[in-house]
C-alpha cells in the first residue's frame, strides 16, 4: 500500500489530522482528534523513510518501542502507533505548557529560576531512569511543560531502554545526539550511561544561567571530539552574579569523566532542591578555564580514547539517597544510637550513598504557633546542631551527608513527603517500644512504612 | 498464539520437569522442542519419553545434533560428548531411537522458521553466536522470525536496514517487543545445560499475536541432576558444570 499524502483532513488509523504544529525536516507533528476521545493528542509522522538516513528510521522504531513502555507525568501518554508497512506514526498526549526552547529566549535567568526549572527537568529524567530509560538527547527543545510546571520529556528517538535491544547501538559509525548537549562518552558512541543525561542537563543549566551554550554548536566529528578535553568558561566568568552553589552544580555535571559527575540524576536533583547543602569545592569560585598544561594533559589522554565499557546495570542502586529520620527527644537516645549503628552498617555496603539526616520539629496543630518567631528559629538551629552531633560518629565526608530540620504538625507525613520529593531510595528510622497507646494511635514508623515510596528499615533498641 | 520454546534438554530430567511445570502456568497454545533431547545428561530415556508424549499431544519436535548422533557414529563431538553419547546409545531402546532418528531438521509456520542450530545448512549444525552468524542465517531463508537453540546461550538478533545485525541478551522477566516489520533471530537458551553463567533452566515463550518474546529462567534441582551424571559414570565435568551454568 502506498503511504498516504499527509495533509489536513486525512484520516489515518482512525485519527483525523486537524492542524500541523511543527513541520520539521525529519518529522511532522500534527494535532489530531479521534471520535469519542477527549484527550488532546498529537501525531508524530516521520518523513524520510527510504534509506537515506537509517538513524532516522531506526530512531523512530526505538521511539515506537520505548514510549508505550513509559508511564507517569513526565512523559506524554502513549495512544497508538502506526504500522511501518503502511504509514508509521505515533499518537500521544499533547502537552500544552510550551517548551524550554521557547522559554530559553528569556535567558539568562536568575539562579533561583535556573534551579527551579533544572529541578523540574531533573525530576523528569530521574523518573525515566527509574523506568530503565536513558533519554540521551536532553536539550531545551525536548523538554515540554504541563500547565502546572511539571516537566515532560519528549522525543525518544535516540533513547535507550536498558532492558530492550538497542537498535541504534552497532550500526552507526558517527556519534548520535545533539552536538551542543552531547556528553563526551556519547562522542565515543557509548549509549548506556545515565550520567550522559546528567552532562546534558548540566549544559542546559549552563545555558539558562549564562544565556550561552557551554560548548557552542560544533559541526563535524573532529570539532565534536573537543568535548573530550576542552572545558568551557566557568559560568561566573560570564555572569558574575551566578552563585557559587550553582556554578559548583553545573561544573560537576560537565566533568569529562562520568565518574566526576553526580552518580545519579537523583543526586543532582537533591542539590538543585537544597542549594544551601551543596558542598563547595574550588570549582565553585573559579573565574577562568583550566590552564594550558592541564588542557594539554587532557588532550593527550583524549587522543587515544575509545568507547568506555558499559557501566553496571545496578549503578543507580549503588549510589542511593538514604534518608535517616532521627528522633532527638532526650528519652530515646538508645534508639538514636541503634539507628546510627544500623545506618553506619548499611553505608559500608553502599559507598556511593548520600545520607540525608532528617529531624522533624513538631508544630502545634492549633492556633498561632510561637515557633514561627525568633524562638522558633532558635529551636530550628538547635535541632540542626543536635543532628550534626548525632551524625558526627559516622565520620562521613561533607559531600556525602546533609542535614534537614522539617517543620510539620504530622512528622510521618513530613518524612514521607521529603522522601518522595528527593527520590529517596531507602528510609532508616527508629521505633520506640510497644505500648498500648501506641498501638491505639499508631506510630510514626508504622505510618512511614505504610506510605513511603521506597524501602523502610525500622530499628529498635535492644530491650 | 503463544508458543513455549524449549531446546537443548540434554537428558536433564530435573530441568525438563521444572520447565514444563513453569510452562503449564504460561497459557501457551503449543510447545516446540528444538532438539538435543539427549546427550550429556543421565536421563535420556525419561526425557525422550516425556518429549514423545508431548509430540503425541501436538508438540512440534525437531532434531538436534545429539539426537542425530544416536544413530551415527561419525559425529563431530568433543571427548565428553562422545563418552556421554556412547553411554546414551546403550540405554536407549529401539522406540526411542526410531523417534529421535525420525525428527525433522526444521519446521516452518507462516513467517516463523524453527530450527535447532541455524537456518543456513541446518544439518551441518552452525552456531548462531555473533551478529555475523545471524546475518548468514537470515540470508538463507525468507522467514521473518527464526528461532533456534544449539549454543546454550540466550540471544536475540535483529536485522537492520543496512543488512547488518544488532545483538541483545534477553533478560528473564523482561519481555521484548518484536516489531512486526523487522526480522528477528531468537536463540533460546538451554533447558538442561545452560552456559551463560546462570544455573537455572532457560526457555522462552513467543507470543505471535502480540509480537512479544518472553524469556524465562526456571530454577531446578541441579545437584540431583549432577549426582545422577556421576552415578552413571559419565565425565565429571558434565556434572560439575551444571552448578555454574557453564
Amino acid at each position: 500500500m502506498r503511504p498516504p499524502r499527509i495533509e489536513k483532513g486525512l484520516v489515518l488509523d482512525g485519527f483525523t489530522l486537524v492542524a500541523p504544529l511543527k513541520l520539521g525536516g525529519m518529522a511532522q507533528i500534527w494535532e489530531v482528534t479521534r471520535e469519542g476521545d477527549d484527550l488532546p493528542m498529537v501525531m508524530k509522522i516521520p518523513l524520510i523513510l527510504d534509506g537515506d538516513d537509517p538513524t532516522m528510521i531506526v530512531g523512530f522504531e526505538m521511539e515506537q518501542m520505548i514510549l508505550p513502555r513509559l508511564s507517569g507525568p513526565h512523559v506524554p501518554r502513549f495512544v497508538a502507533a502506526g504500522d511501518f508497512a503502511h504509514q508509521p506514526h505515533i499518537v500521544m498526549e499533547r502537552i500544552t505548557g510550551g517548551s524550554l526552547y521557547e522559554r530559553m529566549t528569556g535567558a539568562p535567568f536568575a539562579a533561583a529560576k535556573v534551579a527551579r526549572i533544572g529541578l523540574a527537568v531533573a525530576h523528569a529524567l530521574c523518573d525515566l531512569h527509574r523506568q530503565d530509560v536513558l533519554h540521551l538527547d536532553v536539550k531545551p527543545a525536548n523538554v515540554l511543560f504541563r500547565e502546572d510546571g511539571t516537566a515532560v520529556m519528549v522525543d525518544f528517538g535516540l533513547a535507550r531502554h536498558r532492558r530492550l535491544p538497542d537498535l541504534l547501538a552497532e550500526e552507526f559509525r558517527l556519534p548520535i545526539g545533539t552536538a551542543p548537549y552531547m556528553a563526551p562518552e556519547q562522542v565515543l558512541r557509548a549509549r548506556d550511561d545515565p550520567r550522559s543525561d546528567v552532562f546534558a542537563l548540566g549544559c542546559v543549566l549552563y545555558e539558562m544561567t549564562t544565556g550561552r551554550q557551554p560548548f557552542g554548536d560544533p559541526r563535524g566529528s573532529r570539532r565534536l571530539r573537543k568535548r573530550l578535553w576542552w572545558d568551557p568558561w566557568p559560568p561566573r566568568a560570564l555572569r558574575p552574579d551566578c552563585p557559587d552553589w550553582l556554578q559548583e552544580i553545573i561544573l560537576r555535571c560537565l566533568a569529562v569523566d562520568p565518574a566526576g559527575r553526580y552518580p545519579t540524576m537523583a543526586q543532582l536533583a537533591f542539590d538543585l532542591a537544597h542549594p544551601g547543602q551543596v558542598r563547595l569545592t574550588a570549582a565553585a569560585s573559579r573565574m577562568r578555564r583550566d590552564g594550558r598544561i592541564e588542557r594539554l594533559r587532557r588532550w593527550f589522554r583524549a587522543a587515544g580514547a575509545e568507547r568506555p565499557p558499559p557501566p553496571a546495570l545496578d549503578g543507580d542502586t549503588a549510589a542511593p539517597i538514604v534518608l535517616v529520620a532521627v528522633d532527638l527527644a532526650a528519652d530515646y537516645c538508645a534508639v538514636a544510637d541503634a539507628v546510627r549503628a544500623m545506618t553506619g552498617r548499611m553505608l559500608t555496603l553502599l559507598p556511593g550513598a548520600r545520607l540525608a539526616c532528617v529531624n522533624v520539629l513538631r508544630l502545634k496543630r492549633l492556633g498561632i504557633d510561637d515557633t514561627t518567631d525568633g524562638e522558633g528559629r532558635a529551636l530550628h538551629v538547635a535541632r540542626l546542631i543536635q543532628l550534626r552531633a548525632w551524625a558526627a560518629p559516622l565520620g562521613l565526608p561533607a559531600e556525602a551527608i546533609s542535614f534537614h530540620v522539617l517543620e510539620s504538625t504530622d512528622p510521618a507525613e513530613a518524612i514521607v513527603t521529603h522522601a518522595r520529593e528527593n527520590h529517596v531510595d531507602q528510609v532508616i528510622m527508629g521505633a520506640r517500644g510497644q505500648s498500648g497507646t501506641r498501638r491505639y494511635l499508631g506510630s510514626v514508623s508504622a505510618q512511614v512504612t505504610a506510605e513511603a515510596p521506597c524501602t523502610v528499615t525500622v530499628v529498635r533498641a535492644a530491650a | 498464539m503463544r508458543i513455549a520454546l524449549l531446546t537443548d534438554i540434554h537428558a536433564n530430567r530435573e530441568a525438563l520437569e521444572a520447565t514444563l511445570a513453569h510452562v503449564a502456568r504460561q497459557q501457551v497454545g503449543r510447545i516446540a522442542v528444538l532438539g538435543d533431547i539427549v546427550g550429556y545428561g543421565a536421563d535420556p530415556v525419561a526425557c525422550t519419553e516425556i518429549v514423545m508424549d508431548l509430540a503425541a499431544s501436538g508438540a512440534l519436535v525437531l532434531q538436534g545434533n545429539h539426537d542425530e548422533a544416536v544413530a551415527r557414529d561419525d559425529a563431530d563431538m568433543n571427548a565428553d560428548a562422545l563418552a556421554a553419547m556412547a553411554w546414551t546409545r546403550g540405554v536407549l531402546g529401539e522406540a526411542h531411537r526410531r523417534f529421535l532418528a525420525g525428527l525433522p531438521l526444521t519446521a516452518r509456520e507462516g513467517d516463523l522458521l524453527l530450527v535447532h542450530a541455524g537456518a543456513r545448512n541446518p544439518g551441518q549444525w552452525p552456531y548462531v553466536m555473533t551478529p555475523r552468524d545471524a546475518e548468514l542465517s537470515f540470508g538463507a531463508t525468507d522467514a521473518r522470525l527464526i528461532v533456534c537453540g544449539h549454543t546454550h546461550v540466550p540471544a536475540l538478533f535483529s536485522l537492520q536496514p543496512n543488512r547488518t545485525c544488532v545483538a541483545f541478551t534477553p533478560v528473564a522477566g523482561s519481555p521484548v517487543p518484536l516489531a512486526a516489520h523487522r526480522r528477528w533471530h531468537v536463540v533460546v537458551g538451554s533447558v538442561g545445560q545452560p552456559r551463560d553463567g546462570i544455573a537455572a533452566a532457560a526457555y522462552a515463550v513467543l507470543d505471535l499475536g502480540q509480537g512479544v518474546l518472553e524469556p524465562h529462567r526456571v530454577p531446578y534441582d541441579h545437584p540431583a541432576a549432577a549426582a545422577k551424571i556421576r552415578a552413571a559414570g559419565l565425565p565429571d565435568r558434565l556434572a560439575s558444570r551444571l552448578a555454574h551454568g557453564r
